[in-house]
């Protein structure tokens, strides 16, 4: 698939995100924590809330659970989902105890279950971006 | 904490018809609310000096409002960048603006052209910003996708299911049945709920408030000057703005929110009740914030009506019916009257405690609730005649 043929919304990085997609397009998931043994926290932020320390990026497990998820049927935009119906989306805690959001891939809607264990899968849209998903896990 | 207790009252309301398809411009509708709200409380133009709204990038300027009409002097022009949260803001903001001096006599509205032009359930920009690209681009992108990802939280911690929905869907639908303003008129049965496609697992299309062209307004003023006017004074006695922590980087998000089987009103409701010096057992009528099903059971927990996890069973057996214990949403809600973002629940209200209701009057209501808001900000008032 080429850039111009890829007609759904596309992440546009900023200098707080940059280094989450830089890792997603390496097939790494950074997150960020506040200090060494201090919580990891999701989406980026320039200031920890409430110690307004700096963060730091550390690379994640990529496992977690389901929290909770939508399965989409009715296509917005259509022109775009039409093609792509039924999907879902998660939100997912991950083992470090952040949530963070992504689909739900290699898994029927409808056997997505509460607190089903997940793990990150890298799915690469354009040559800059790769979203996260998420599938069942392995073991 | 809101101070003003009974100080200020809403002597006009207007409303244009609510439609699919306006035809018209978002600031003619505008204009034609607070003209009428104004012309309904025994005014005119000459007496306006404020004029506050709430939009989405979606309204007219109050500016532009005031202009039309004429306006001498809109000293206080406001516009909040809010949405479903915005509707009692508002309002509550017009009596700061007086008790400031800012202002003596405020018209507030909402206008929106929320079918035919922006519309608030469509799609994105294709360029994800902000909190947006963690979202947007895995295909999450509506209001009723991001509310379908708390109700599931409500089902998964208190086995909440479609049944309790069904139950607010067909209540407020007949209440919609016999008021001349709402847009589906209808009557909607239990099977006809269940029978109405997903749009996006857990709710179905009757779980989704609708879309609408149209606009309302108020005036505040004092309740001094309001006893001089036209209608008995519907007397703001209480309000309520904010949420809880981690309200997130815009409305949609609340990726960081504690936990989906609650909202904003778990957060307000403290201050709501204090500052009227009621509670919960005081309301006769509810004017709650319904854009899906679910939020109608998180504003009745929020706020203490029944405990968390319990607004299920708590909405069964004719409990929010006009004949039941807590009439909900007398006018049909934004589910089967109108969506002008919850301002038209605030109007419902007035009529109600004027007891101009008709058909729907709740007999002898003298204090209601206005809710706005579903999610980690919102807005609540306390209105008595």
């Amino acid at each position: 698939m080429t850039d111009t043929a890829y007609a759904k919304p596309l992440p546009v990085p900023d200098p707080e995100s940059t280094p989450f997609w830089d890792g997603m397009r390496e097939g790494r998931l950074m997150l960020q924590r506040c200090g060494a043994d201090g919580p990891w926290l999701f989406p980026p932020v320039t200031f920890c809330p409430g110690s307004l320390d700096r963060p730091e990026w550390a690379e994640a497990s990529g496992r977690g659970s389901v929290f909770s998820w939508i399965v989409v049927r009715h296509p917005v935009p259509r022109d775009i989902y039409a093609g792509e119906v039924p999907y879902v989306v998660a939100i997912v805690e991950l083992a470090e105890g952040c949530r963070m959001t992504g689909n739900i891939v290699d898994c029927a809607p409808e056997d997505v279950t509460a607190g089903m264990a997940v793990e990150i899968l890298f799915n690469r849209v354009t040559e800059a971006i790769t979203l996260p998903a998420f599938r069942p896990a392995r073991g | 904490m809101y101070k003003l207790r009974d100080k200020y009252a809403i002597a006009g309301i207007g409303t244009t018809d609510y439609t699919k398809f306006s035809g018209r411009t978002v600031r003619s509708l505008a204009t034609e609310a607070c003209l009428k709200a104004i012309a309904d409380a025994g005014l005119s133009v000459g007496d306006i000096d404020g004029i506050v709204s709430f939009n989405f990038n979606d309204s007219a300027p109050a500016i532009g409002v005031a202009t039309e009409m004429g306006i001498e002097n809109a000293g206080y022009a406001v516009d909040y960048a809010a949405g479903g949260n915005g509707a009692n803001l508002i309002t509550l903001a017009a009596a700061a603006a007086i008790e400031a001096g800012l202002a003596e006599t405020v018209v507030c509205f909402r206008a929106m052209n929320g079918r035919s032009g922006f519309r608030l359930g469509g799609g994105r920009d294709l360029s994800a910003y902000g909190v947006t690209q963690y979202t947007a681009p895995l295909g999450w992108i509506t209001y009723p996708q991001a509310m379908a990802m708390w109700a599931r939280r409500h089902m998964i911690d208190y086995g909440t299911t479609a049944e309790h929905w069904a139950e607010i869907a067909t209540t407020f639908r007949d209440n919609a049945a016999i008021n001349p303003r709402a847009m589906q008129r209808t009557p909607m049965s239990k099977d006809d709920y269940f029978n109405s496609r997903f749009i996006v697992d857990p709710f179905r299309m009757y779980d989704i408030c609708l879309e609408s062209d149209g606009a309302c307004a108020v005036v505040v003023t004092s309740a001094e000057r309001a006893r001089d006017l036209r209608h008995k004074p519907v007397y703001i006695m209480g309000g309520a703005y904010g949420g809880g922590p981690t309200q997130g980087d815009d409305l949609f998000d609340a990726i960081r929110w504690p936990s989906h089987s609650h909202n904003c009103f778990k957060y307000l409701a403290d201050d709501l009740w204090n500052s009227a010096g009621v509670g919960p057992q005081d309301v006769d009528v509810a004017e709650i914030y319904d854009c899906f099903t679910y939020s109608v059971l998180m504003a009745l927990e929020g706020l203490g009506f029944c405990k968390e996890g319990e607004g299920g069973p708590f909405v069964m057996d004719g409990r929010i019916a006009r004949t039941g214990a807590l009439p909900l949403n007398t006018h049909g809600g934004l589910l089967s009257e109108a969506y002008i973002h919850g301002f038209n629940h605030v109007i419902e209200a007035v009529e109600q405690l004027r007891g101009h209701s008709g058909e729907r009057q709740i007999e002898g209501a003298e204090i209601a609730l206005t809710t706005a808001g579903a999610m980690t900000c919102g807005s609540a008032m306390i209105l008595r005649n």
